[in-house]
């Protein structure tokens, strides 16, 4: 007579009630729902862009690559070329980009390598966050009553045409705008660098501002540029500041306080009023520019950081 | 010789000097901005709200008075439709990226989850317009909830994944070795243990999207009533905001004023609670 494990572990009726609740899910099933949810969010970025040229192939079939060339932009006469849109998008962001360099390096420097720890650090970070929750409507209606006022007297102590509205006063909300994103990982990565580096170049007898100009920046270098990559990426999609004070106009800018339009900012204006398919379609085209440009920045940019923090 | 060395001594222990000045001065600039924006805004706008501002619908021009309830309102509705269409499905996409970390799968997921995070807002707001808008032929409060589902996703599934990985696996494999089976496992000992770092991603998600309107200008679309039907179009604070501040009419910018500090103080505050919060629950083994 031998008793097997099986007999003794029938289990009664009770533990089968137990047993029975809410989570009692085979652990097969379990997995495939884990697995779909992270099969989905695949699919939606595939499906997005599927969309996006779908939506968009009016447009395509149209203009091909002269859409990209094309200088006029006229939904009365059905034709739709987004080279000014490319020039405000390129001009806005790169200004600002300059612009926002001017202090998220400094702050990248502070708050990576002079103040580490302590209350300065602590308030300085706090408020770049803030800085970073602030929606980007907000940023457009302080640059129309605040930025433009001061851009239009600007505007008139140099003779430009005192229109206050135009690339220039949008770019500087943008600097303000992406700051935050490119100080972050400024910081970040400057804090990443090896204090072996520093010791051995401060027992050499550098000063702190020989030690970050020869040997910090020059480590964090690649980091601090991924992180004005992904600042660009953020420019380039950046819609209602730039809509509020750009000027809005659809022709191609001669000077940077020319009004413009850049292709987030065109798209928000006119979607609404689009008829017609062609239209539309130009416009969801703009989109699908965007997301491949921010894509490809997206990628390159997290790729460098990634490569950036195995080095260590 | 010597005297050299010493100029050359004086003249970069000056140059330290002058680059941390420059340094300390550059970064206290940029908050400048900060500050103004803030200023502004509760200068301009703490007047303007009262009882009546917060519980009162819009009024045509010409009139004074009138609120902003229908844009509270919608905002709070945008953001229920997108916790409901982000939340269930990133929890268990955080789950699945903690759980199989190195699988091939979850290498392309990752990806995805930086890509969509990188997408402009107003892209998103196009999805959402061929998704639901045109399929359905009218704008609607659905097509906004889910264009900010979207836009919350990221957020929400990157909270979920960073705070299991940092539950010590000693914790599941005691619950397993206790017979526990691994649906159970997950739901009743590892997702209640990072609790808190999912709710605060989850807070943050909702921070980030209550301030769009780019992605609600052509789904959400905005309206001058109350609506309570998901499948009607819906005003929201920014929607708001935007449409009042580039208006021609001086009433209406206070308005936007009015409705400027109500956004920043629930965005702020959001913010603010969350880092409080996740700061005194932090997940601690």
């Amino acid at each position: 007579m031998n008793h097997t494990i099986a007999d003794v572990a029938v289990p009664t009726a009770r533990s089968k009630i137990t047993l029975r609740n809410k989570w009692s899910v085979s652990e097969a099933s379990f997995r495939r729902i884990l697995y779909l949810a992270g099969l989905s969010l695949l699919i939606l970025i595939v499906a997005i862009f599927f969309s996006l040229v779908v939506a968009s192939l009016p447009a395509l079939r149209q203009f091909g690559f002269g859409f990209l060339t094309g200088k006029t932009w006229d939904p009365v006469r059905g034709e739709f070329g987004a080279l000014a849109f490319l020039v405000g998008t390129l001009m806005s962001s790169f200004m600002a980009l300059l612009i926002s360099m001017v202090f998220s390096l400094p702050v990248s420097i502070f708050l990576g390598e002079y103040f580490r720890h302590g209350n300065a650090s602590t308030f300085l970070k706090s408020v770049i966050e803030l800085l970073a929750g602030i929606p980007s409507v907000i940023y457009g209606f302080w640059g129309l009553f605040f930025l433009v006022p001061l851009v239009r007297a600007l505007e008139v102590k140099i003779g430009v045409a005192p229109l206050g509205v135009g690339i220039f006063t949008s770019s500087l909300v943008l600097a303000v705008m992406i700051l935050p994103y490119a100080s972050s990982i400024g910081t970040e990565v400057i804090s990443l660098v090896p204090s072996d580096l520093k010791e051995a170049a401060f027992s050499l007898g550098a000063t702190r501002f020989e030690v970050i100009r020869k040997v910090i920046l020059p480590y964090a270098s690649s980091g601090i540029f991924a992180g004005i990559l992904l600042a660009l990426g953020r420019a380039l999609g950046e819609t209602m500041a730039v809509t509020m004070v750009i000027g809005n106009s659809n022709f191609l800018p001669k000077s940077i306080f020319s009004p413009g339009n850049t292709m987030a900012s065109v798209i928000a204006n006119e979607f609404t009023e689009a008829t017609g398919n062609l239209y539309l379609a130009s416009l969801i085209e703009l989109a699908l520019v965007l997301f491949i440009v921010t894509m490809i920045i997206n990628i390159l940019g997290k790729l460098i950081i990634h490569k950036m923090s195995a080095r260590k | 010789m010597q005297g050299m060395a010493e100029i050359s001594i004086h003249r970069r222990i000056w140059a330290d000097r002058l680059f941390k000045g420059l340094i300390i001065l550059l970064s206290l600039c940029s908050i400048v901005p900060m500050f103004l924006i803030l200023f502004l805004i509760v200068k301009n706008g703490i007047s303007v709200i009262d009882w009546e501002f917060l519980t009162h619908l819009p009024k045509p021009i010409g009139e004074t008075g009138g609120g902003i309830a229908n844009a509270i309102l919608g905002t709070l509705w945008l953001i229920v439709l997108s916790f409901v269409f982000s939340v269930p499905l990133g929890v268990f996409a955080g789950i699945y990226l903690s759980e199989y970390r190195g699988d091939k799968l979850a290498y392309l997921t990752r990806l995805a989850i930086e890509i969509l995070q990188g997408i402009p807002s107003i892209v998103i707001g196009i999805i959402a317009y061929v998704w639901v808008v045109m399929p359905m032929g009218s704008f609607s409060a659905l097509s906004g909830g889910v264009a900010l589902g979207i836009m919350m996703l990221p957020v929400v599934v990157m909270a979920t994944e960073e705070t299991l990985k940092l539950i010590p696996d000693s914790l599941r494999e005691a619950s397993l070795a206790l017979g526990v089976s691994f649906p159970r496992t997950i739901m009743k000992v590892i997702l209640p243990a990072g609790l808190s770092g999912i709710l605060s991603g989850i807070l943050l998600g909702v921070a980030r999207v209550a301030g769009e309107t780019a992605p609600l200008l052509f789904t959400a679309f905005g309206s001058p009533f109350m609506n309570y039907n998901i499948l009607k179009p819906i005003n929201s604070l920014p929607l708001t905001i935007f449409n009042y501040a580039t208006s021609p009419y001086p009433d209406w910018h206070t308005l936007a004023w009015g409705a400027s500090f109500v956004l920043i103080a629930f965005v702020l505050g959001l913010n603010l609670i969350t880092k409080s919060v996740t700061k005194k629950w932090k997940v601690q083994f």
